[in-house]
Parts: structure tokens; C-alpha cells; sequence
């Protein structure tokens, strides 16, 4: 079985911060604070820099200091920033029902539940929306599309306003591990080894649903349900040994998505020398300590 | 998550904004993020200075027939910015312009990519507006976008999303028939077909619908014994009763015909494992089928049948190992 090549990892990432001249950068630029949280998160996880040293230096708020320490010069991203931690939209975005928009258009979804808690949660602001409706909406959801990203904004949700209560685990940890591809055509097509995890039945399996499913079953408690040591294989598989970086599949092209959820997969899965994750946050559990508990 | 823009043929044809006599009065906004350093590609070129001008009408809240053109130009380099997006909605609000022509537009987007966010966020707001007179555009159009893709998840949540709002329930089984026809392991059309019978106002949901759906899945389930999505399909049409579930004979002389076919089908096996469970009492023929899987496993006999299927799931579905020993555990603690 191959390593981590953790070292390869955080000079792909690094190089990845170096084009963002390119063509492709610029096309993506609304990606960029996206990319900004994998690539520093991934470095991270890997022991390379430490988020949290950005938290204790400076105050969490001090938005302007945070995102120049993190190089994002643009001052539009900035004001990005700015909005989506101060304005206390986040909360006013919280409809009757419990349920959360994604903007003043009113689009609905479990995504934005869960970006709203989040947010709330990580500024000790929870107590400007109303957590038991959210809590209500997200657990009498009628499930027409079952996928695994939707899976994990409510568990997720839930974890972090202490409801996973109102999940039945057993049924759900059951539907989750059913996610670990075993055998089939799917297999031979994705020339892929038994152990990854797929997004529905059929569907060939992704490296990312090593996040989407796999911190749903930690956060749940059924993790042991599924073969952890055959789904590090899978991700280790996928690695780029020679230039760094992960697919979503052996042999495909590494992008720093993937990238950080491989490595995230692997911290979830406990692999040796790497620093731990929390499954709701989606942050180092240091960061997450010391913003949430002030440790 | 890649996508791929406008082609090098409009490339060659465009007009930079700057020689353009009807945006003459207007000063493009640099980005002003400091000095970029300029890598010379021409498309690069067009990108720049489209989106100072957009910075400039956006800046200055101009909300005009030309603002509207050039977000289209804008989205047609940038399909995933956010903020064009938005503010072409405003454009057209004020403009009460004809949403007619943002259907024509969205569809030359999702050609381009048909998994942008936006794309389906902005063809949900203008179906909002069109109100019924969009239904049959809608489910056009993502049954165009789902003969190219037959996963594609904005596709099915649209088209399920106009179904709730706008109705067009009347043929949406039997396009669910055309889809698994063509492949009985696609699993979003299962999805949908659940979708179908349980919320369609014409069809007398679940329990009216059951019968007839139980017998088009068994048949599909002899077929294919080896497809999840129509073992999953069929407890789904037992939601809630889980007395009918153990008391159908059809479902347990399904699990019957497939075991004694002598193939080690986990999913026949889970599901017999589940019928037990909920007070089924398996049948003689039943319990040799399994014996014999067993046998040609060679699995250990255990005290009761239950047991043996766990024993037999933790040989055949290794990967889930624990979940098996698991499920054996919380029968032996029923047992005492
Ligand atoms: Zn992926």
C-alpha cells in the first residue's frame, strides 16, 4: 500500500497559490475564497502551517488582519468577508418555517441551513436566529433527491446545535455505509479498487464523498460500519505521486477540491501523523476549540 | 468542477468595449486589487475589460437594455459569478423585460455547463414568474438536459421542483418508464418514480399505487437480482407499514427465487434478514435456499436462520463486516 505524500501535497497546493495569475484563475476568481479554505485547511491537516497560530495572534474578528494574513489582497474579497460576518443578514435569511435562503431571492436549501449555523455558531451568535424551528424544518425534511451533501449540511447542522438526537443512526448509518463500493460494473469502470465511497447507488465512486459520507458516519457514531482501512487505500490511490495532489478517482487530474478532501477523508479516518478534523465544523479541532470553547 | 466558456470562434468575432460608439460615455472600473501582472492571452484581454465595464454599470446602478447585454456577455465569460447573475435579475425587473428570451438564454448556458449553480437558480426564479405558462418549457428542457446526462442532480431537482409548483404530472410515469427501459440501473429515474406515486395528485398516492408497483419492481428485480436501486425501490413501497412489508408473500417469494437460483445475493439476503425481522416466518423452502448458499459458502450453521444470514452477509458483503456482526448482536441481546 502506497503513503501520503504529504510533502508532494503541500507543493501542489503551494503551486496552485502561485498561478492564480493564470487563465484558469482568473475564470474561477469567484472561487477563489473557496480555494483559499482548501488549500490552507489541507496545509493544515498536514502539519504545515497552523491556522489556529492565525486565530491567537490576532482577534477571530479582525476580518481585515485575517484576510491579509491569508494573503487575499483583493478588497473585494475582503468586503466578501466583511458581509458575510458581520451583516446580521445571515439571521434575517431564517424563513417561518425554520428554513434557511441563500440570498434576498429566497432559494431554499439544506446547504444554506448549514452555512447559516455554521456561521452563527462559529461568531457565538446562535441565539439571533431561532435554533429549535431550524432545528424542526432539517428533521422533517421530505427527501425526493437522497444525496450524501445534502446528508451532511443536516447532520452537520444538527451536530453543531447539539439535536443529533433526533436522528435515527442505526437507519441512517446503514444508508451511509451502503455508500462503500464493494464490487460491480461500477468498479471496472472506474478502474478503481473495492473500498471508495459513492454519491447514489450506481455512481461511480469520488474521493469527495470520503467527506460528505464519511463525517456524516463519524458524526453519527457508525464509522466501524464501514472498511476504514480499504477506503484509505482508495484514497491514497488516487494521490499523484510524482507532482502532488488528489483526484476524485486513480488516474484522473488532481484539482485542490479533491485534494482537500482526500487528505480531510484521511484525518476523519485517523491516519498516522495527521492533525484531527472536526466532521461538523470542517475545521482543525484546535480551531474549532478555540473559537467555540475560548481554549 | 470545471467549465468550459464561451469558444474561440465568438473570440475571434468580438468588439472590445472600447470601440464600441454605445458604451463611449462610459469609464470602465479597473478590479482594484492592485496591479495584475498581465499574462498577454487574448481571451484574457476580453475577460478584463468586460468586467470593467460591468464594474462600471453596476457601480453606477444602470439598469438599461445595453447593462442587460453586456451581462450576457458577461455570464457568457463567467457563467459562475454570482453577482452578474443577480444583477441581471434586477436589469429585467426593471426592464419588466421578456422572460421568454432568459429561457433561450439559460439553455445556451447549460450548454456550455449544465451543473452551474446559477444557471438553475436563475431558470427557477424566471419559471417562478412565467407561472404555468412554463410547465411544459421546463420539463422540455431538463428532459433535454437529462438525455445527456441522466444523473444530473439540478436537472432532476428543477423538474421536480415545476411538478410541486406548476403541475405536468401527466406523463411523468411513463417518462420514468422510458428511462429505466433504456437503463434499469439508473437510479435517478427509481428516485424518481418514487417521486411519481407518492406525491402526484393524480395517482392516489402510496397505498393506491402499491400493487401495480410492486409487481413492475419484482419483475425487475428477477432480471436483475443485482441492481440496488430496485430492492431499495421496493421497501420504499412499504414505508410506514412495516406489518404489509413481512406479510406480502410477493416479496418473500421474490427473496426465494433469487436465492434459489443459487446466487449469493446480499440484497435478497438483507431483505429477507428485514422481513424476519418485522415477524415474517420463512418457509421451509426458504430456509434450505439459504442452507444451501451457505453450504456453497462455506458458512458455519448457526442456532437460527436469522443468524445465518448475518453469517452469510459478513462472508458476502466483507466491506461491511461490522455492520453484519453489529446486526447479529442486537439479535442475540433480543434473544434473551
Ligand atoms: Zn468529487
Amino acid at each position: 500500500m502506497g503513503e501520503l505524500a504529504a510533502e508532494k501535497h503541500v507543493q501542489f497546493i503551494l503551486s496552485v497559490e502561485k498561478k492564480k495569475d493564470s487563465l484558469e484563475a482568473v475564470a474561477m476568481e469567484h472561487l477563489r475564497m473557496n480555494g483559499a479554505y482548501w488549500g490552507l485547511t489541507t496545509l493544515d491537516l498536514l502539519g504545515k502551517i497552523q491556522v489556529l497560530a492565525l486565530f491567537n495572534k490576532i482577534d477571530v474578528l479582525d476580518v481585515d488582519k485575517v484576510a491579509s494574513y491569508k494573503q487575499i489582497k483583493s478588497k473585494r474579497n475582503k468586503k466578501i468577508l466583511l458581509n458575510l460576518i458581520f451583516n446580521s443578514d445571515v439571521a434575517a435569511l431564517q424563513n417561518k418555517d425554520g428554513s434557511f435562503s441563500g440570498d434576498m431571492w429566497g432559494e431554499i436549501d439544506t446547504r444554506f441551513s448549514y452555512i447559516a449555523i455554521l456561521c452563527l455558531a462559529l461568531l457565538h451568535r446562535l441565539n439571533k436566529i431561532n435554533v429549535e424551528k431550524a432545528v424542526n424544518y432539517i428533521t422533517h425534511l421530505n427527501f425526493d433527491l437522497p444525496m450524501p451533501t445534502a446528508v451532511f449540511c443536516c447532520v452537520g447542522a444538527l451536530a453543531i446545535t447539539g439535536s443529533l438526537h433526533h436522528i435515527d443512526k442505526d437507519l441512517l448509518g446503514w444508508w451511509l455505509c451502503e455508500r462503500q463500493v464493494n464490487s460491480g460494473d461500477i468498479l471496472i469502470k472506474s478502474k478503481a479498487k473495492p473500498g471508495g465511497l459513492n454519491g447514489r447507488p450506481e455512481k461511480l465512486p469520488d474521493v469527495c464523498y470520503s467527506w460528505w459520507v464519511l463525517s456524516s458516519l463519524v458524526m453519527i457514531d457508525r464509522v466501524h460500519w464501514i472498511d476504514k482501512e480499504k477506503l484509505v487505500k482508495f484514497i491514497l490511490d488516487c494521490q499523484d505521486i510524482e507532482n502532488g495532489g488528489i483526484s476524485d478517482r486513480p488516474d484522473d487530474a488532481v484539482d485542490v477540491y479533491h485534494t482537500y478532501f482526500g487528505v480531510a477523508g484521511l484525518s476523519l479516518l485517523e491516519y498516522p501523523g495527521m492533525k484531527a478534523l472536526d466532521p461538523a465544523y470542517a475545521l482543525p479541532v484546535d480551531v474549532v476549540n478555540r473559537i467555540i470553547l475560548g481554549k | 468542477m470545471r467549465e468550459r466558456e464561451m469558444d474561440s470562434d465568438e473570440e475571434q468575432l468580438w468588439v472590445p468595449f472600447k470601440s464600441r460608439p454605445e458604451w463611449s460615455d462610459v469609464i470602465p472600473v479597473e478590479q482594484d486589487d492592485g496591479p495584475n501582472p498581465v499574462v498577454p492571452i487574448a481571451y484574457k484581454e476580453q475577460f478584463t475589460e468586460t468586467m470593467n465595464y460591468f464594474r462600471a454599470v453596476f457601480k453606477a446602478d444602470e439598469r438599461s437594455p445595453r447593462a442587460l447585454q453586456l451581462t450576457t456577455e458577461a455570464i457568457g465569460l463567467n457563467s459562475g459569478n454570482y453577482t452578474i447573475w443577480h444583477y441581471r435579475r434586477l436589469i429585467l425587473e426593471t426592464l419588466k423585460a421578456d422572460l421568454q428570451n432568459e429561457l433561450d438564454f439559460t439553455d445556451q448556458i447549460a450548454q456550455i455547463n449544465s451543473k452551474n449553480y446559477q444557471l438553475w437558480h436563475h431558470r427557477r426564479w424566471v419559471a417562478e414568474i412565467l407561472g404555468t405558462n412554463a410547465t411544459s418549457s421546463e420539463l422540455e428542457f431538463t428532459k433535454k438536459i437529462l438525455l445527456g446526462d441522466a444523473k444530473n442532480y439540478h436537472a432532476w431537482s428543477h423538474r421536480q421542483w415545476v411538478l410541486k409548483e406548476l403541475g405536468g404530472w401527466e406523463n411523468e410515469l411513463d417518462y420514468c418508464q422510458e428511462l429505466l427501459e433504456e437503463d434499469v440501473f439508473n437510479n435517478s429515474a427509481w428516485n424518481q418514480r418514487y417521486f411519481v406515486i407518492t406525491r402526484s395528485p393524480l395517482l392516489g398516492g402510496l397505498t393506491a399505487m402499491r400493487e401495480s408497483e410492486v409487481s413492475y419492481t419484482l419483475k425487475a428485480i428477477v432480471a436483475h437480482p443485482e441492481n440496488e436501486s430496485s430492492w431499495r425501490y421496493l421497501r420504499g413501497l412499504y414505508k410506514n407499514d412495516n406489518w404489509s412489508w413481512a406479510n406480502d408473500p410477493q416479496v418473500a417469494s421474490v427473496c426465494l427465487k433469487v436465492l434459489s437460483a443459487n446466487n449469493d445475493c446480499i440484497f435478497a439476503l438483507s431483505t429477507l434478514l428485514d422481513l424476519i425481522r418485522h415477524g415474517f416466518q420463512a418457509s421451509e423452502e426458504l430456509r434450505d435456499a439459504v442452507d444451501a448458499i451457505r453450504n456453497s459458502n462455506l458458512v458455519e450453521a448457526e442456532s437460527d436462520l436469522t443468524k445465518t444470514i448475518c453469517s452469510l452477509l459478513e462472508k458476502l458483503d466483507p466491506i461491511r463486516v461490522n455492520y453484519w456482526k453489529w446486526r447479529k448482536s442486537i439479535l442475540c441481546e433480543g434473544a434473551k
